[in-house]
């Protein structure tokens, strides 16, 4: 083992799917709302700093470099579209590039021209925001097990879950068939133009998942996927008719939330009430399955550790945006600095890569390396 | 536990069992009785319902196919024919032929509780049983591996580990050895064994490879094609099945009774046989090389798939390619076709590099019909598929109908691809690749799903295509297969070619891949032809 001994501390386990989205959320929350590129710069180094310390031994721990890339790409895209399109008139000319005249019913749209510094740099923080809060994801899904996140679904919505893991599991088994498929059909002549073409690719492709679906419905059927249990048709109308209920509170609710003109009684307060209704539905539902879960994933002090952290920084970001507005949104003529209070949200963020226990597929994947 | 029945009642009872589609008519008036702990054999032709009876137990048939049931299934006493399978679970495992196609789970371990936690087994029980068959089936160091990094046999073992954990009354499986090399297989079929030896569990098992399960079996069930059943020990059934492993075929030519089940028994009553002149190795012409393939490397990822492999194939001749699954045969036969990426070395076929060509030449070229001959085929009948051959290789028309005419006679044209058995379909795709008249075709796997019948007519087409001049060069698993065709026999392991040469030195010398014939008699015997020939001479 390369790693350190585990002599103190917790003992090795993976943590609640949960438990990372909230902390990853939490941070995505607080890159959302600020410009600094310090802060952001920051923010996205804490995260990178917990996965670094504390990712799964699964193949979802290693696409952290695949966000990290999509992350480059948007800042890059960001800036050269600022570039393209041109942005302010006003500010310090680094390069003047002519401006390409466009038709009338173009109006508006301004290709190339003089690149200022502020437009370069505004679309910079700007890039940077976006990279940020697609690296938090990034950094929840190399965490955290997204099919363990589905399967930790309350059980009246196991069904659901579980046709979210397979529809997850699909998609890996049809870009293989695809490949398959189009190597065989280079194997034969004929048309490879238009129609034709997409319709050998497809034909096969698509016989293929259905016959795969069909496979797989039917090893999920034999192994008691759907059992109907021991629930009663009165119960089962019960619920059925309490999350009906639901739906519709929720519905108006929401509606008359986003239109000022309806009376305020059908808002907030029928929100409410959906929501409520919907808990009970879902409670009454969950009650009637009888199925159960083998080791699941228990919710202790790192669990509390890291959701605690993701709110903090939440918090303390919504804190910083509403004050100090100068240092969450600096301009673009002045360098921008960070408050003492911005330094800790930036660094918050890494207290679970200390604070949580060692994954235990990490441990395996290092004992595999060693 | 589950209480039992009356003495006379079996686990399973099927009562008059009759199945049909619209007109046709696959099963009728079927009776069949499994007891406790017994391992039976469902055999027969390809497309005779096999799978239909197997489901009629799991409840998969009608369910999941369409056609209408009647009779009644029994289990333990009481009718569980309206039942669909989800309500079986815990009584009745299933696992197919293909295990990855139903893994619902990610890793080992949660794919083994999956059913348990469906029937909602309490969270101690689970996990004391998780571990129990961890370790029953011999899988414990992979509880946490990823399904889809497994090999062939690993995965067969887990799923078959993913029904054992609800404790079933009765396993069915549906040809569970037909993806697997010779020894993966043995491994599968040692664990059944034990499971109906150790716990008193049921068996019901439809394989067409009967060498593999005949010595484990306790009776056969052999579906005879007119909708009814014979069942009967094996002794009895195989005196005049249609189908018979080369063991039993030895036996009924030298006319040992009982017939032999075991290479064990075989090799016991073989003494008895009159000595025999031993064939004469058959003498191979000169023969020009086709393809010469040196140093070839294929690369994917991190992974060496096959390092440096030097290979020439010749007009006329018949090479195998074996191996256990994932020792790099289809990638070198990629490779050799020019579609794989080589990473190293030369492939000459005809004086040209197919890598180098477009596709339309390389089809001149090298043909190939992949692992999955379905994945060449995208019309809606065998008229139309042949047309589009035609016109796709510049041939004359009607040229891929002669081919498929030659090689598999009276195949309905209005018929759709789909409806072709195994074996049709494989020459349907074969005559469109050889109406681009290449001198050299290579096969990925052409054997997976045909029956004894089927691989005599495939091994007919193969000689008639190399006495043609042809070069040929198929992958398989299927020992007996390869002894009947092969001209050379190349085995690799790990990407490299281990030994090659002719059937009579590689095959014999290999204890996992000698054929049935070879274990009882001795090192140059490989076929039943060759001692029905011998023994026709020496009572001559």
């Amino acid at each position: 083992m390369t790693g350190p001994a585990l002599t103190s501390g917790a003992l090795p386990r993976d943590l609640h799917p949960i438990a990372w989205w909230t902390w990853a959320i939490g941070l995505a929350t607080a890159a959302s709302l600020t410009t600094n590129p310090l802060l952001l710069l920051l923010l996205m180094g804490s995260a990178t700093v917990v996965v670094m310390a504390r990712r799964s031994g699964h193949p979802f721990g290693r696409s952290f470099r695949l966000y990290a890339l999509l992350a480059a790409v948007t800042v890059v895209v960001r800036v050269g579209f600022r570039i393209v399109f041109g942005g302010q008139e006003i500010g310090r000319v680094l390069l003047d590039l002519p401006e390409i005249p466009l038709p009338d019913w173009a109006a508006g749209v301004r290709l190339l021209g003089p690149v200022t510094s502020e437009a370069l740099l505004a679309g910079l923080y700007d890039g940077l925001r976006l990279a940020a809060v697609i690296l938090c994801v990034g950094a929840a899904n190399s965490l955290a097990n997204p099919k363990r996140l589905l399967a930790s679904v309350p059980p009246a919505l196991y069904e659901i879950g579980t046709a979210l893991v397979v529809a997850v599991t699909i998609f890996p088994q049809l870009a293989d068939s695809a490949r398959r498929v189009r190597a065989a059909q280079a194997l034969r002549g004929g048309t490879t133009t238009g129609v034709g073409r997409l319709r050998r690719f497809l034909v096969p492709v698509l016989e293929d998942a259905l016959e795969r679906s069909l496979s797989l419905a039917a090893g999920m059927d034999t192994r008691g996927y759907g059992r109907s249990g021991g629930a009663t048709t009165r119960e089962r109308r019960l619920t059925g008719s309490l999350l009906l209920l639901a739906l519709t509170g929720i519905c108006v609710g929401t509606y008359a939330w986003l239109d000022p003109t309806a009376p305020r009684v059908l808002a907030l307060p029928m929100l409410g009430a959906g929501g409520v209704v919907a808990v009970v539905g879902l409670v009454s539902a969950g009650r009637r399955v009888q199925r159960t879960r083998y080791r699941p994933d228990p919710w202790r002090a790192g669990e509390v550790v890291a959701v605690v952290t993701g709110l903090a920084v939440a918090a303390l970001g919504w804190y910083v945006a509403h004050t100090q507005v100068v240092v969450a949104y600096p301009g673009v003529d002045v360098a921008p600095y960070l408050s003492p209070l911005a330094l800790v949200v930036g660094i918050l963020g890494t207290v679970p890569a200390v604070a949580t226990p060692v994954p235990a597929s990490a441990v395996v994947r290092r004992e595999v390396a060693a | 536990m589950i209480e039992h029945g009356t003495p006379r009642l079996g686990v399973i009872d099927l009562r008059d069992i009759g199945f049909r589609y619209d007109e046709h008519e696959v099963l009728r008036h079927v009776d069949l009785t499994l007891e406790e702990g017994e391992l039976v054999l469902v055999s027969g032709r390809t497309g005779v319902g096999k799978s239909t009876l197997l489901g009629v137990v799991t409840g998969l048939v009608p369910r999941f196919t369409g056609g209408v049931l009647s009779g009644d299934v029994l289990l333990d006493g009481a009718s569980i024919v309206d039942q669909p399978p989800r309500e079986r679970a815990h009584l009745v495992g299933y696992v197919g032929q293909d295990p990855l196609a139903g893994f619902v789970a990610d890793t080992v371990e949660e794919e083994l509780a999956y059913g348990m936690e469906q029937v909602g087994i309490a969270p101690e029980t689970m996990r004391r049983r998780v571990e129990e068959t961890l370790d029953l089936l011999g899988i414990a160091d992979l509880r946490s591996r990823d399904l889809r990094t497994l090999s062939g046999g690993q995965q067969q073992r887990v799923a078959i580990g993913s029904v054992l954990t609800m404790h079933p009354r009765v396993l069915v499986l549906d040809e569970p050895t037909s993806a697997l090399d010779p020894t993966a297989a043995e491994d599968v079929l040692a664990t059944l064994t034990r499971l109906v030896h150790d716990l008193g569990l049921t068996v019901l098992l439809a394989e067409h490879r009967l060498e593999r399960v005949l010595p484990f079996a306790d009776r056969i069930c052999l579906v005879t094609g007119d909708g009814s059943i014979r069942v009967d020990t094996p002794h009895r059934i195989l005196t005049d099945s249609p189908i018979a492993p080369p063991l039993v075929e030895l036996g009924r030519l030298a006319g040992w009774d009982p017939l032999p089940l075991t290479v064990r028994d075989a090799r016991r009553q073989a003494r008895s046989l009159p000595a025999l002149a031993a064939p004469s190795p058959k003498r191979l012409p000169a023969a020009d090389p086709l393809v010469l393939a040196r140093g070839v490397s294929v690369v994917h990822g991190h992974h060496v798939a096959v390092r440096e492999v030097d290979l020439t194939l010749s007009a006329g001749r018949v090479t195998t390619l074996m191996g256990r699954n994932g020792s790099g045969k289809s990638s070198l036969i990629w490779a050799l076709q020019g579609t794989g990426r080589r990473r190293s070395g030369t492939v000459d076929v005809a004086g040209d590099d197919p890598a180098d060509l477009a596709p339309a030449e390389r089809r001149t070229h090298v043909g190939l019909v992949p692992q999955t001959a379905a994945d060449l085929l995208y019309l809606e009948t065998v008229a139309e598929e042949c047309a589009a051959a035609d016109a796709g290789a510049e041939a004359a028309s009607g040229t891929c109908r002669g081919l498929l005419d030659r090689l598999a006679p009276g195949i309905d044209e209005a018929s759709h691809p789909r409806d072709l058995s195994e074996g049709q379909r494989l020459a349907l795709a074969l005559s469109i690749v050889l109406s681009a008249r290449p001198p050299v075709v290579l096969l990925d796997e052409p054997t997976r799903g045909l029956d004894y019948a089927g691989k005599g007519e495939l091994a007919r087409i193969v000689a008639d295509l190399a006495a043609e001049g042809r070069a040929i060069m198929l992958a398989t698993h299927d020992v007996e297969f390869a002894a009947h065709v092969a001209d050379e026999v190349v085995v690799m392991a790990d990407g490299e070619v281990v030994s090659s040469g002719p059937p009579r030195r590689v095959l014999a010398e290999s204890p996992s891949f000698a054929p049935q014939v070879t274990k009882v008699l001795g090192a140059p015997w490989l076929v039943v032809e060759e001692v029905a020939a011998a023994l026709g001479e020496a009572r001559a």
